[in-house]
């Protein structure tokens, strides 16, 4: 047993963090919140030059063939930032797909560009209010071609290659397609959300072309499978965000004064800054058990996933909010950073299903595992 | 990072798992004798087999153990239910660690391996009716009288004194300088003449508390732990280690209990498990026993470098429990109206879920209330300033007090 990340995985963490600090400072996020732009392309250029596209996919697809507990360390170093960019959608999730499911030539055509970022990938789910589930999909593929409506679609109006979930072509259940946007089949307009930080779409198929990526019929399965892997790398995204919220949290009530001392010495703050050190501790550990669970494809991936994603959404949605309230007036303003945080919180805790539908799966998890 | 076991860890787990197998007490050898007995009985049969306080160094009755090697014991011992214990934990997890970081060589050799054998039980004798989040603010005297110290004054909440050999004292010497200055660190025979101890009943109807009063009691000076005045310094040493060790669990409502009874009892026509409430609730105590669970792991690597627990310790307590309260307080919800029956032979689960609810609101004040555990994490984890205090930097004899303690 071992419990901590190894030195060169430290060494990676203050790299990335060194790299983001002078990349993507508060003004960055803040010029894409403010602009019509989906991305800080700049920066996800220099994303890509990192290698960081590139982490997880085998060397010889043009990857670098690192652990998952590397592509984890990266991943909360972007969540720390707000960082702008297509990253989760691009990595965790069409990446991450075609690694699962991608036969031999789909690997061989997409990877070594996504590994690139030659392409950006994203994965189409949701349509529209409520949970989608695999009997309420209405977007079907009819003889090999996807017609439907995707909405909210992360990064929509940059990707170029979409994973869709979808009714699956003559039979029950469903399937995963892999969608190229550049066809006349495909449209995407900006969807607005209260994240502008990261780019939305709607992502409308009209008998667009599309591949089967993976075993047609078990796609539901394999869509959760990849949500559970998908899952831990938001939560160390989440658990990043929460431990800035906090750290600008302590900062502001050290130096704000009130009745003659510092905001920072009285109980209730202090006591709220104590609650989200300990939500941000408990997400971090069972984040750790997650990377742990991911990088091995451990058997308790789906509990390990689910507990990881579970507490880092509430610790990031607790901090962000308490955040702006330990800011007063301040943390209201369009012209402080705690709204960063704030908006990003509550994006991430929908992006791949609810703080509830996780807490469900969590259960259900257990059930399975009490079961065997 | 590997949470699977390496092959020496799995080797070790295996030698615990088939010591334990063939050791533990059956059923027929414990009858008859009383809790103390019983869990004396065991803590020794483990102790002679080197299987008790493991971290501890062999000439002290350990093992030499690593703490991955301790959790591993952990773990394979809780895998059999009702083992007797508990008695031991403030002499082995308080007592002990402030003995070996204070005491000199021959007092670690006279009283660790008899604290490992289960043979003496300590208990611990800090707070007091004037002090008690307030430790420092403590006012049993100690005068000295040629080698020895006349102690006079009076303790409270004694967990275990009517049943232990020996106890962890802190004492003030001296009142005429700022309060935490003023104290020092003793350790002392229960049996010593002018100790009376009388039972404290609690709201779960136990009384495993006490006040223990001091009329002359002697103590040789050669019991003194630290310098005199340096009383508080060592203290810390005692209260670092208590919130490790509370935290660290015990036998209480916890994740497991609650999802089987859910399993077992209906919320309208169907299992309660079934309901989306009651599933999101039982994910957020998952979240945060796993949560625990893990954070004691990343913890343990800085304790295997030989670190005294540090305030992020309190982290343990502080969540563990008021989530064992709701926990308790949420299992009789779902026994509706029958979950107001208290019996071991009426009540799911022998009366489990009762008794918790009953007992588990000492636990959020003993060893540093939830407040005051709030308060470390902020102050000491988090650099946050103090508040302003009213006794700072004053005489101990000076400092304002409540009206009820003259
Ligand atoms: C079951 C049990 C077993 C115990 N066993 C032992 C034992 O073996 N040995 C021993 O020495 N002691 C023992 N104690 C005593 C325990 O350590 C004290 O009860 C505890 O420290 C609280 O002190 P108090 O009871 O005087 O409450 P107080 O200190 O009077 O606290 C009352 C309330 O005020 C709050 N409060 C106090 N100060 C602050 C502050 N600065 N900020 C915010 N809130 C504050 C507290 O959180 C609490 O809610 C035990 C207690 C219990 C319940």
């Amino acid at each position: 047993m071992n419990f901590e990340f190894s030195e060169d995985q430290n060494m990676l963490r203050d790299q990335a963090s060194r790299f983001l600090a002078e990349n993507c400072p508060p003004a960055t996020v803040r010029r894409v919140l403010e602009s019509d732009d989906d991305y800080d392309a700049e920066l996800w250029g220099k994303v890509v030059e990192m290698g960081w596209t590139a982490a997880v996919i085998p060397e010889e697809l043009g990857g670098l063939g690192l652990s998952y507990l590397e592509l984890c360390v990266i991943a909360e170093e972007l969540g720390r930032a707000c960082a702008p960019v297509p990253f989760s959608s691009s990595v965790y999730l069409a990446t991450e797909a075609l690694l699962m499911a991608g036969s031999q030539a789909q690997k061989e055509t997409w990877l070594p560009r996504l590994a690139a970022g030659e392409v950006i990938g994203t994965f189409a789910l949701a349509e529209g209010p409520g949970e989608t589930t695999a009997k309420s999909l209405a977007t079907k593929a009819a003889g090999g071609k996807l017609s439907g409506t995707k909405v909210p679609v992360p990064d929509a109006g940059i990707a170029n290659l979409a994973v869709v979930v979808a009714a699956h072509d003559g039979g029950d259940g469903a399937a995963l397609y892999l969608v190229d946007m550049a066809q006349d089949g495909v449209s995407v307009s900006p969807v607005p959300t209260f994240d502008p930080t990261r780019g939305h779409g709607r992502l409308v198929l009209d008998g667009a072309a599309a591949e089967p990526l993976g075993k047609p019929g078990e796609g539901w399965a394999l869509a959760q499978k990849l949500l559970d892997r998908a899952a831990v790398l938001f939560a160390w995204e989440q658990v990043g965000g929460a431990q800035a919220a906090l750290e600008q949290a302590r900062e502001y009530a050290l130096g704000r004064y009130a009745f003659g001392r510092p905001i920072a010495s009285y109980q209730a703050i202090k006591h709220k800054l104590a609650t989200m050190y300990v939500k941000n501790t408990l997400a971090r550990s069972n984040c750790y058990f997650g990377a742990w669970a991911l990088n091995t494809n451990a058997a308790e991936l789906p509990v390990a996933a689910a507990t990881a994603r579970v507490s880092a959404t509430q610790a990031y949605y607790f901090a962000s909010k308490e955040n702006i309230q330990t800011h007063g007036g301040m943390g209201y303003t369009w012209e402080f950073d705690c709204q960063f945080f704030y908006r990003r919180a509550k994006l991430l805790s929908v992006a791949i299903g609810s703080e509830r539908q996780w807490q469900n799966k969590l259960i259900t998890a257990v059930e399975h595992s009490n079961a065997a | 990072m590997d949470f699977n076991d390496t092959p020496e860890e799995a080797k070790f787990r295996e030698e615990a798992r088939a010591w334990l197998k063939d050791n533990v007490p059956k059923a027929s050898e414990l009858e008859g004798l009383g809790y103390i007995e019983q869990a004396k009985l065991w803590q020794k049969r483990k102790y002679d087999a080197g299987w008790a306080c493991i971290t501890w160094p062999k000439e002290y009755g350990g093992r030499g153990a690593s703490a991955i090697e301790q959790v591993i014991w952990n773990q394979e011992e809780a895998k059999h239910d009702d083992l007797p214990g508990g008695v031991f934990s403030i002499g082995q997890g308080m007592a002990a660690p402030t003995l070996m970081t204070w005491a000199d060589d021959d007092a670690k050799a006279r009283y660790l391996p008899k604290l490992a054998s289960g043979e003496e039980i300590w208990c611990q004798l800090f707070s007091e009716p004037a002090g008690g989040s307030d430790l420092a603010a403590l006012r049993t005297r100690a005068v000295k009288d040629g080698d020895e110290w006349v102690i006079n004054g009076q303790k409270i909440w004694t967990s275990g004194a009517h049943y232990s050999d020996y106890g962890i004292l802190v004492v003030r010497t001296d009142p005429t300088v700022p309060k935490h200055k003023g104290l020092t660190y003793f350790y002392l025979d229960m049996k010593s003449p002018g100790i009376e101890i009388k039972p404290i009943k609690q709201i779960s109807g136990d009384a495993n508390f006490n006040e223990v009063y001091f009329t002359d009691v002697r103590i040789p000076d050669s019991q003194r732990l630290g310098e005199v005045g340096q009383g508080w310094q060592v203290s810390l040493t005692t209260l670092m280690n208590e919130r490790a060790s509370i935290g660290a669990g015990g036998v209480n409502v916890g994740f497991d209990s609650v999802f089987k009874l859910a399993q077992k009892v209906n919320i309208g026509d169907r299992p309660a498990i079934e309901d989306d409430s009651v599933r999101a609730r039982l994910a957020d105590w998952y979240c945060q026993e796993a949560g625990l669970r893990y954070t004691s792991y990343r913890t343990l690597s800085a304790l295997s470098r030989g670190d005294i627990p540090g305030p992020e310790n309190s982290i343990g307590k502080l969540v563990g429990a008021p989530k064992t309260q709701d926990m308790a307080s949420f299992a009789i919800d779902l026994l509706e109206q029958s979950g107001a029956i208290w019996d071991e032979e009426l009540s799911a689960e022998a009366g489990l879920f009762q008794g918790t609810y009953m007992s588990i609101p000492g636990l959020r004040i003993a060893g540093g209330t939830d407040e005051i555990m709030a308060n470390i994490i902020a102050e000491r984890v988090l650099g946050l300033p103090q508040e302003p205090r009213m006794d700072k930097g004053i005489p101990f004899n000076e400092v304002p007090t409540g009206g009820s303690k003259g």
